[in-house]
């Protein structure tokens, strides 16, 4: 199953709500690191992914979120992730990225934490 | 449990390849009595091998291959991914949860596997390579499953 990636914006926040699998070399990968690089291009300072549609990451998939992180980091804009499914939540506990990532269960929260 | 079915394969060095040791292993997960929570954290540990063996043990060589087997005796499944890349020490293998390493983009194959299964073994392969075995113990029953 390929990543879709659709984006919206709510309060100068934009969401980008993922569905399906963040894989290794299915181009899954390849998306979310595209979008938020033209996020990123395009000036914007506050991304949200909404991750709620994602059944699954493995590792490659992992090292593309702490990428799109760093990228922005370094830009000075946030990423921030929003609605894990338990499988994508006990991956970041047991990578211990939950310390790297500000996550939310709460669309309307999440976009107040950026203000 | 006395019943041993296995499955074994020699599969080219492509991304494809760890979407068919997934599905491989999953089916006889499936078909060994195993629920879906331990179906699906052997599918993910079986793509982490299985990715490392494409990707750095044989970094996508055409003339490499990646063998792979699947066994479910005595109550146990054991998963063997083996490539024939120059192989590696585990040992020197960085901490990925250690500060200086949280940000870096790779690294957590290994960890993961061995979170997800109960037992992970890895071992320079003869006459190169590494082989990676996973192994889930006998099925959950429902009240362990909770």
């Amino acid at each position: 199953m390929s990543l879709s990636v659709d984006t919206r914006e709510v309060d100068g926040v934009v969401i980008v709500d993922l569905g399906g699998r963040i894989t290794l070399g299915d181009e899954s990968s390849g998306k979310l690191r595209k979008a938020v690089r033209d996020l990123l291009a395009q000036g914007n300072k506050k991304i949200l992914l909404n991750l709620g549609e994602v059944s699954y990451i493995d590792s490659s998939g992992l090292g593309e979120l702490v990428s799109s992180f760093s990228t922005a980091s370094s830009q000075g804009a946030s990423v921030k992730l929003l609605n894990l499914q338990k499988k994508v939540q006990d991956l970041l506990q047991i990578t211990k990225l939950y310390t790297v990532f500000e996550v939310s269960t709460n669309e309307a929260d999440a976009i107040l934490s950026f203000s | 449990m006395g019943e041993c079915r296995r499955l074994e394969l020699r599969l080219d060095s492509v991304i494809s390849t760890v979407d068919a040791a997934e599905l491989c292993a999953k089916g006889l997960a499936r078909e060994g009595g195993y629920g879906e929570e331990q179906v699906d954290r052997l599918g993910m540990a079986v793509r982490e091998a299985a990715a490392n063996a494409v990707t750095h043990g044989n970094a996508y060589s055409a003339e490499k291959s990646v063998h792979f087997s699947v066994e479910m005796n005595d109550g146990r499944l054991v998963v063997k991914v083996r490539d024939e890349g120059e192989g590696f020490d585990p040992g020197e293998v960085a901490d990925p949860t250690s500060v200086e390493n949280l940000l870096k983009a790779s690294g957590r194959g290994l960890l993961m596997m061995r979170a997800l299964v109960d037992e992970v073994d890895v071992r320079n392969a003869s006459p190169s390579g590494t082989e990676v075995v996973l192994v889930l113990h006998g099925p959950a029953t429902e009240e362990e499953g909770q």
